[in-house]
């Protein structure tokens, strides 16, 4: 890929909480409107890594840029989807999603257009107008999304959201989250410790060793859309990256 | 439409079994009354009852009994909104402030546990014998149970939550006024809820001390003409009156927070 389609630079990044070395040395590039999730054996300090992109933690050694600039989250527009569903449960589902882009100041009529789409987008269009205590688990992992997708962020940082699902759910808005990857565009940086969660939606898997965390290895996947977990290419793909993610 | 069945059906049963308990303590107070010595000293229900209906027609000194019931509340809704309004201000500034919370909180928490009654006397030499010694006890009631709550909602917010507006753009003032001040909302309710019952509790008190009218001077009245058919009619009017308060905060609540489960 082309040097000035990278959107995030992460160069030499190490991050220390006292004693524990976290993360160390890592560095890697994400380009515009790619799908790159991260795995990594439980606790190698996933969410740390995410944090630390947002601008939540400050480094202790090297560098993050977002477009050639340092990472700013009042500069820069980044989404964070949390592993809770974090939705404002005094608002309804439209005023949910409409959240991010009131807090930007947009147009009116702006806000109501491109809230009405991603409701539709998601399947919450008959839903708009209920409050969160009223809807499913399901339909609250959806409003989140939809929050993060209505602001169009450069990058969209999501940390196991379906995490707590069960098999069937998650196939359902993984499928969607697909959907609105490739319609909008957005670059998706995906945590998960589900092997087969990340062959099924990447485009590259950047797979973590344990503490202190390095990059073990980028892979590139290039399996066709859509993709089937019992294919024979999918099933060698998830078996390299568990080799890969292999601590005992 | 099973739901709405199921909930229909929750309400109509509570309402029968409250009927039933309470028509239960009826009879066992009457039985009381007339098989036993406590009709010595205690007036049954249906006495009781009739000197009440009784007392909406005809003053018991000044006043009907509504006539006393709204002079009680008037004090009430006086101590209780502006205790209310000075205790959420200052509990969302503890919560959110730091330097507000280590200044004004240590005060706070040594006020809190004096009974609103311990202030009687002093509250008669500050403000004399008239209704603003009423309206400060009832004040200190609310501002109490107010300022707690609303200090602990702001301190509960869902970090979580807070992180999600940042990443969607909110500033700090944003943060504030779109996520903590919604959330605790629930919180400073549940202090209203106290704060209505102490509030009630209250002016009772002050206006057994010393005043001319009321549900409380009903029942010092009672006492001092050695009536207890009147001090239960003051005991009756102040019951029904809680309730009726409890009950409309709990609407209010239910109306104003659709979204909470607290109002549901």
């Amino acid at each position: 890929m082309e040097e000035n389609n990278i959107i995030l630079h992460v160069d030499h990044m190490t991050k220390n909480f006292g004693e524990l070395k976290v993360l160390n040395d890592v560095s890697f590039d994400v380009h515009r409107g790619e799908f790159l999730c991260i795995v990594g054996p439980t606790g190698c300090g996933k969410t740390t890594f995410l944090n630390c992109i947002t601008g939540l933690y400050d480094l202790t050694g090297g560098q993050i840029l977002v477009e050639g600039e340092p990472v700013d989250t009042k500069k820069h527009n980044i989404a964070y989807i949390f592993q809770e569903y974090s939705t404002m449960s005094w608002l309804t589902v439209e005023e949910n999603v409409a959240f991010g882009l009131k807090m930007k100041k947009k147009p009116k009529d702006v806000i109501a257009r491109e809230v009405a789409e991603v409701l539709e987008m998601v399947g919450l269009t008959k839903y708009k107008d209920y409050y969160p205590v009223e809807l499913s688990t399901s339909m609250l992992q959806r409003v989140v999304i939809a929050r993060a997708f209505a602001v169009k962020p450069d990058i969209l940082l999501m940390d196991e959201p379906y995490g707590q699902l069960d098999v069937e759910l998650r196939f359902r808005l993984e499928d969607e989250l697909i959907k609105l990857w490739q319609k909008l565009g957005t670059t998706v940086i995906f945590i998960t410790h589900n092997i087969e969660e990340a062959v099924y939606l990447s485009e590259n898997i950047l797979v973590l060793t344990n503490k202190p965390t390095s990059i073990k290895s980028k892979l590139e996947n290039s399996l066709p859309r859509p993709r089937n977990v019992v294919d024979a290419d999918f099933i060698e793909m998830r078996n390299q990256v568990t080799e890969l993610i292999k601590w005992w | 439409m099973v739901k709405r069945f199921h909930e229909k059906a929750g309400k109509y049963q509570k309402a029968v079994c409250a009927a039933i308990s309470i028509f239960a303590f009826v009879c066992i107070w009457q039985m009381a009354v007339a098989f036993t010595k406590a009709g010595l000293v205690l007036a049954g229900p249906i006495e009781t009852l009739g000197a009440f209906f009784t007392a909406i027609l005809h003053p018991i000194g000044t006043h009907t009994i509504e006539g006393h019931i709204l002079w009680s509340l008037g004090r009430v809704l006086i101590g209780f909104a502006f205790g209310s309004l000075a205790g959420t201000v200052l509990g969302i500034l503890m919560g959110w402030f730091k330097p507000v919370s280590a200044l004004l909180r240590p005060i706070f928490e040594l006020l809190r546990p004096i009974p609103p009654i311990a202030w009687i006397p002093l509250s008669i030499v500050w403000f004399g014998l008239g209704e603003m010694s009423k309206y400060f006890l009832i004040f200190y009631s609310a501002f109490c149970a107010v300022t707690m709550n609303a200090y602990s909602g702001v301190r509960s917010v869902d970090p979580e939550l807070m992180g999600a507006a940042r990443m969607l753009g909110a500033n700090n003032r944003q943060v504030f006024t779109s996520i903590v001040l919604p959330s605790c909302i629930p919180h400073i309710f549940a202090g209203l809820q106290i704060a209505v019952g102490t509030s009630w509790a209250t002016v009772v008190a002050a206006e057994m001390v010393r005043s001319s009218e009321g549900v409380g001077w009903v029942i010092i009245k009672g006492q001092d003409s050695n009536s207890t058919v009147q001090i239960l009619v003051g005991i009756v009017a102040i019951g029904i009156v809680g309730y009726i308060l409890a009950v409309a905060m709990r609407a209010i609540e239910a109306r104003l927070c659709r979204w909470s489960v607290r109002g549901k």
